[in-house]
């Protein structure tokens, strides 16, 4: 078993510029990005808006760092706001977040009115006139109070997973829910029986980020070298925080079990050791299944390992998912889209994403997965044809220029029904 | 060269998806759902789906039965599902009785089946369909030869698979407007006989452009 070393890059490197639309051509089709202008035509020079509660870190805020620019070069007059707020406010919605995933909720006393005058004082130095206006998550929800009757479209955005949330919370929060136009979710499983429309909208990668961009050999070499991964042996490679949920335990076992048909290594590589109590037993945890395996590779990476990360996943022969629980699985997707094949537990948003034998294999167990493993190692043909079929199955859905596309067919939605 | 007298109108597709307050658990809970869901949800399920999915050549045809292999376990009632061609189909209310009749039968034969809790359930969904104008239009073959060589496929199934259903024919835009406008009607024939289910996109638009240039350079 290896223990990482340092990562090659240090941070911060410097945000790049969003890229513009046609540099998506050249990976799309001219006809995509001539298909989004059309689908535009109507929408020149309507107005939008976008709040959430911060403007970096977090997926979200990654999303609408691409997603407000590419609408803007369209033609939409779209702007992006952030709620401000105290650290007993984000104390709350932190709370908030963790009840609606299902945890128990403690939340202290005067805690919801608390939530409550925070969405006033936003709300009262706010422009919030747009046509459209989307509200991303339940920090900002309440700014619903500042539509006046019959202005505008407002939607409710959900990132989460609002299938079985702590009641208290939800209780609380429906009411400014059904306010809204709709709710858009990122899959039928996150949703919930609600009197608005649910939209589904995926979540989706960029693949010109630094995460998913294609790498030189020379660099992939390179990082394998320093975390001294054999490139000659199959790898096998899971990538994820070290967390309970992710089920590193059971990858390592099934790992043990392929190990005696295949030489080959294991790389569980992600973050959540350092900064996270739990990360870190977690962590310990892997280490003694893992039995001082040197072809077990544990690497706890630093936020800021998106090159490294592309490289492991971009030099891996196999990339596992085996959760047991999961919110969309975005890590399955920057997979798939490196021709990859997957194999992935049932759960989540996954299945949406692994068309089981189609864009890759799904999962139930330990010994499934190992078995699955096992037949992609010993079929390479059928590997290659999954992951190619997974490439095809992420640049038509999972794309940053699917969201564009899905966030302009609601706005004409919404126009024509007005 | 011979110009048609109304010229073809390219449009582009976009489709919202709707989550249904729906899901089925097992199999009777999907037959239970083909009986209550609307029109909009089976097109979602089974022309919206194919299209989703035109990238893949062999095995896919429509979620219910992808659902009933992945799910269920069931591939016998999966095979029966995805022999269903949607260009059998000039109405969605044909194409459900079809469904509901395959697994009604499955599910009475199957008792032991039929209330089997699903790996992952089965969630409804409905399409909203936003059409716009490309701004591209075809008054020769060449020109349209031309127009579908750019088409994404979004467009492509909009005009040449999903059209059945707005034109209520077993034919498609293209080969109405080769017939009406063109007086093409053999190479109209020949468009629509084209396999979409054996077939990616990109293989039926190759195979559609081959058969325009056939007529082209006779």
């Amino acid at each position: 078993m290896t223990v990482a070393p340092p990562p090659l890059q240090t941070p911060p490197r410097s945000q790049p510029r969003p890229p513009h639309l046609d540099e998506y051509a050249p990976l799309l089709g001219a006809a995509t990005i001539a298909e989004l202008r059309a689908l535009a035509g109507p929408l020149q020079a309507r107005t939008a808006q976008m709040v959430n509660s911060t403007a970096v870190g977090g997926g979200v805020a990654e999303i609408l760092n691409r997603l407000i620019p590419l609408l803007q070069e369209l033609g939409v007059a779209i702007r992006w706001d952030v709620i401000t707020g105290g650290n007993d406010f984000f104390e709350i919605t932190k709370a908030f977040h963790n009840a609606l995933h299902g945890a128990p909720y403690n939340g202290r006393r005067g805690a919801f009115e608390t939530f409550l005058a925070n969405n006033e004082q936003n709300r009262a130095r706010m422009n919030l006139d747009a046509e459209f206006t989307v509200i991303h998550d339940p920090q900002p929800v309440a700014l619903i109070n500042a539509r006046r009757p019959g202005a505008g479209h407002w939607i409710w955005r959900c990132h989460i997973d609002l299938s079985r949330p702590n009641q208290t919370v939800w209780q609380f929060l429906e009411p400014y829910v059904l306010r809204y136009d709709g709710a858009i979710f990122s899959s039928p499983e996150f949703t919930r029986q609600l009197a608005i429309p649910q939209y589904l909208f995926y979540p989706c990668i960029d693949p010109l980020s630094e995460k998913n961009q294609p790498l030189e050999p020379e660099f992939v070499g390179k990082v394998l070298s320093r975390f001294g991964i054999d490139p000659k042996r199959p790898i096998l490679t899971q990538i994820s925080r070290f967390d309970r949920l992710k089920d590193p335990v059971g990858v390592v076992r099934a790992y043990r079990i392929v190990r005696r048909y295949f030489d080959c290594q294991l790389v569980l590589a992600g973050g959540g050791a350092a900064d996270d109590p739990e990360g870190g037993t977690v962590l310990e945890e892997v280490r003694q299944v893992a039995g001082g395996d040197p072809d077990v590779h544990l690497l706890d990476l630093p936020p800021w390992s998106a090159m490294e990360i592309n490289a492991l996943q971009s030099a891996s022969t196999i990339i596992i998912q085996k959760s047991l629980r999961e919110g969309f699985g975005l890590t399955v997707t920057e997979a798939l889209w490196k021709k990859k094949p997957v194999v992935a537990a049932a759960v989540g948003g996954i299945p949406n994403q692994v068309i089981h034998k189609h864009t890759g294999l799904l999962v139930h167990s330990v010994e499934g997965a190992a078995y699955q493993i096992r037949f992609l190692l010993s079929n390479p043909a059928l590997a290659a044809k999954l992951g190619e079929q997974g490439h095809e199955h992420v640049r038509e859905h999972f794309l940053i220029t699917s969201n564009v596309k899905s966030y302009l067919t609601l706005f004409l939605h919404l126009l024509r029904q007005t | 060269m011979k110009s048609a007298q109304h010229p073809f109108q390219f449009f582009t597709v976009s489709y919202l998806t709707r989550v249904g307050n729906q899901t089925g658990l097992n199999l009777s809970g999907l037959l239970d759902g083909l009986e209550k869901c609307n029109d909009a949800t089976i097109f979602h399920h089974t022309f919206q789906s194919l299209s989703k999915h035109h990238f893949l050549r062999e095995g896919f045809s429509n979620d219910f039965a992808q659902w009933a292999l992945a799910a269920c376990n069931r591939a016998d009632l999966a095979e029966t599902l995805a022999g269903l061609d949607i260009r059998d189909y000039l109405s969605l209310a044909d194409l459900r009785t079809d469904l509901r009749r395959i697994v009604a039968d499955y599910c009475a034969a199957h008792p032991q089946y039929a209330e089997q809790t699903a790996f992952e359930p089965f969630y409804f969904c409905e399409d909203i369909e936003v059409t716009v104008p490309l701004g591209v239009e075809a008054g020769t073959l060449e020109e349209f030869r031309q127009g579908v060589e750019q088409l994404t496929h979004a467009s492509l199934y909009f005009h040449f698979i999903s059209s059945r259903l707005r034109l209520q024919l077993r034919t498609n835009d293209f080969s109405i407007w080769l017939s009406t406008s063109m007086g093409m009607n053999a190479l109209a024939q020949r468009l629509n006989s084209i396999d979409i289910y054996t077939n990616t996109l990109d293989g039926v638009r190759t195979r559609l452009l081959d058969l325009v240039h056939q007529e082209l350079t006779r």
